[in-house]
C-alpha cells in the first residue's frame, strides 16, 4: 500500500506486469475512488462550466461526458477532468485525486451565486472494469443495455449487483471498459460481486501500478506527471481539447497567443534500445546535449519495450528523431515514438 | 526458498562457493520484494568488485535497487541471459537468474555472509 493524494491505495495485487496482462487480454477491476467528484447544479451551472474549461460543452448531451483541461489565466493546467452531464442543469467533475481541494478552491471562487457546488467525493466510490471482456462481465450483474452505451456516453441510475449505479464506457488504459460509480457503502458489495462474476473470465485484481503502465501504453498522459500549472495542453499535444472558437473561457487569451507565437516545448513519446527504464526528471539528450526531461517512463509490458513520455524542443518532436536519456550517467539511446504505443486490437501480448 | 548450501549478504544477494570461484546473484526475498524486474545493469568480465559495494544495478517498474558484492575480486563470467531474460529473477533466482562469478581475492571474506538461518532470522524482521 502507498499514500496517493491522502488516500491508501495499493500498487498492485498480485504483480504489475499480471495485473497489465489481465486487463489487456481479459479483464481488470480497479478501485479508483480516490477521484474527486463535484456536482454542480443550478440554471447557471453549464454556462460557467463552459467558462472553466477548455473543450466545448456546447453539445454536450444528457448522459454524455467529455474529457478537458481547466487552465489558470496563464493558460496553465490546474487538472484534466471529465464533465458528466447528468442533467439540463447538473453537472458532475471527475477530477484527479491529488487536486481536489485544489480544484474545489478554485471551483468556489469562480463560481456564481446560481450554482450549488458540493464536494461527493466521500459519498461515491469508484470502480474501473478494464479490458476486453469487460462488457460480457458487467452483463452478468445488470439487465441495463451495455450495447447502446457508446465511448464517453453513460447510464445512470441501472442496477449492478442490486445496488443503484452510473456506469460510463470510460477509462484509463487503452482498452474497452467501464467505471462504474456507487454508493461508497454498497463499493465493497459491488466489488466483490464483480470479481466473482468475472473470476471465469479470468478477471483481476488490478492496482495503481499497472494503471500507470496501461495508460502510458495508451499514450495518456497523468497531471502532476506529464503536466501541471505551468504547462499548456497545447504542450502536451491537447490541442483538441482547446476549443477557441466556443467563446471567453479562463486561460483562453493565453492559449490563443501560444498558437499563433508557436511552442517552446512538446511533450513526445520515446522508445529506448535497452530495457532500463526512464524516471519522471532523467535528462533528454540529443547529440550528448541535454534539450529536454522525462515526465513519464516505464517498462511496457505488452509492447515489450522502454517507453516514456517527456519534453523536446520542437525540432525534434517529429516521430523517429534520436534522442537519449540519460539514466544513472549513461546516455541510453532511443527515438520519437508515434502515440499511442499502444492500440486497442493491434496486436501485443 | 532459502538454500543451505548458500551464504547471504544483509542486502539479498546470495554467495555460492564453486571450487576457487563464487557464483553471485538476488535472493527469492529481494526478488519478490522488487517484484517484475525488467532490467539488470551487470558489471563487465574483468572488472574488479568490492566486498559490500555496489556491482549492477536491477529495475523493475516499481523501482531500481543497487546490487552489492558480497566478495571482492575479479568478475570472470556474467549472465548475459538476464538482458533478454530478466524476469527469471522472480522464477529462478538460485538457478538461471544467477549474475555474476567472481574469482574472490580472499574466499575467508565469505565468512561475514550470513547462512540460512540467519538469513531467514533477517528477513523475518524485516517482513514484519
Amino acid at each position: 500500500m502507498v499514500s496517493f493524494g491522502g488516500w491508501e491505495m495499493p500498487v498492485q495485487y498480485t504483480g504489475i506486469i499480471e495485473e497489465h496482462r489481465a486487463v489487456r487480454t481479459r479483464a481488470g477491476l480497479f478501485d479508483v475512488s480516490h477521484m474527486g467528484e463535484v456536482d454542480l447544479v443550478g440554471s447557471g451551472a453549464r454556462p460557467f462550466v463552459q467558462r472553466l474549461v477548455t473543450n466545448d460543452l456546447g453539445r454536450l448531451a444528457v448522459s454524455q461526458a467529455r474529457y478537458t483541461p481547466m487552465c489558470t489565466p496563464g493558460g496553465g493546467i490546474i487538472d484534466d477532468l471529465l464533465v458528466y452531464a447528468l442533467g439540463a442543469d447538473h453537472l458532475m467533475l471527475v477530477v484527479n485525486a491529488a487536486n481536489t481541494a485544489e480544484d474545489l478552491a478554485w471551483i468556489r471562487e469562480h463560481g456564481p451565486e446560481n450554482v450549488r457546488v458540493t464536494d461527493r467525493t466521500d459519498e461515491i466510490a469508484l470502480l474501473a472494469l478494464q479490458g476486453p471482456r469487460a462488457q460480457e462481465i458487467l452483463l452478468r450483474l445488470t439487465t441495463a443495455p451495455l450495447d447502446a452505451i457508446r465511448y464517453y456516453w453513460f447510464l445512470d441510475g441501472v442496477e449492478v449487483a442490486g445496488r443503484r449505479a452510473l456506469v460510463s464506457r470510460t477509462g484509463y488504459t487503452g482498452e474497452d471498459g467501464f467505471e462504474i460509480y456507487v454508493d461508497a457503502g454498497h463499493a465493497v458489495h459491488v466489488w466483490g460481486a464483480l470479481l466473482e462474476a468475472g473470476g471465469g473470465a479470468g478477471i483481476l485484481p488490478a492496482g495503481l501500478g499497472a494503471r500507470d503502465t496501461l495508460r502510458l501504453e495508451a499514450g495518456i498522459l497523468l497531471h502532476g506527471n506529464d503536466m501541471d500549472k505551468t504547462i499548456t495542453p497545447l504542450e502536451v499535444g491537447l490541442g483538441w481539447t482547446v476549443k477557441l472558437g466556443k467563446g471567453e473561457f479562463i486561460g483562453a487569451q493565453a492559449l490563443q497567443r501560444q498558437q499563433r507565437e508557436g511552442l517552446g516545448r512538446c511533450l513526445v513519446g520515446f522508445t529506448l534500445r535497452e530495457r532500463a527504464i526512464a524516471r519522471h526528471g532523467f535528462p533528454i539528450l540529443r547529440d550528448g546535449k541535454p534539450v529536454g526531461q522525462v515526465t513519464s517512463g516505464s517498462f511496457g509490458p505488452t509492447v515489450e519495450n522502454s517507453i516514456g513520455l517527456g519534453f523536446v524542443p520542437p525540432a525534434y518532436a517529429e516521430p523517429g528523431q534520436q534522442i537519449a536519456v540519460e539514466i544513472r550517467g549513461r546516455a541510453v539511446q532511443g527515438a520519437v515514438a508515434k502515440l499511442p504505443f499502444y492500440k486497442r486490437g493491434t496486436g501485443g501480448a | 526458498m532459502y538454500p543451505k548450501e548458500l551464504r547471504y549478504s544483509k542486502e539479498h544477494e546470495w554467495a555460492k562457493v564453486e571450487g576457487t570461484r563464487v557464483r553471485v546473484g538476488i535472493t527469492q526475498f529481494a526478488a519478490d520484494r522488487l517484484s517484475d524486474v525488467v532490467y539488470v545493469e551487470l558489471p563487465k568480465v574483468g572488472a574488479e568488485v568490492t566486498f559490500m559495494e555496489s556491482f549492477g544495478v536491477v529495475e523493475s517498474v516499481k523501482a531500481v535497487s543497487d546490487l552489492y558484492a558480497p566478495v571482492t575480486g575479479k568478475v570472470v563470467e556474467i549472465n548475459d541471459g538476464l538482458t533478454e531474460k530478466p524476469e527469471v529473477i522472480n522464477t529462478d533466482p538460485y538457478g538461471q537468474a544467477w549474475m555474476i562469478v567472481v574469482e574472490p581475492r580472499d574466499l575467508s571474506e565469505l565468512s561475514k555472509l550470513l547462512d540460512a538461518d540467519a538469513y531467514m532470522a533477517l528477513i523475518g524482521e524485516q517482513r514484519s
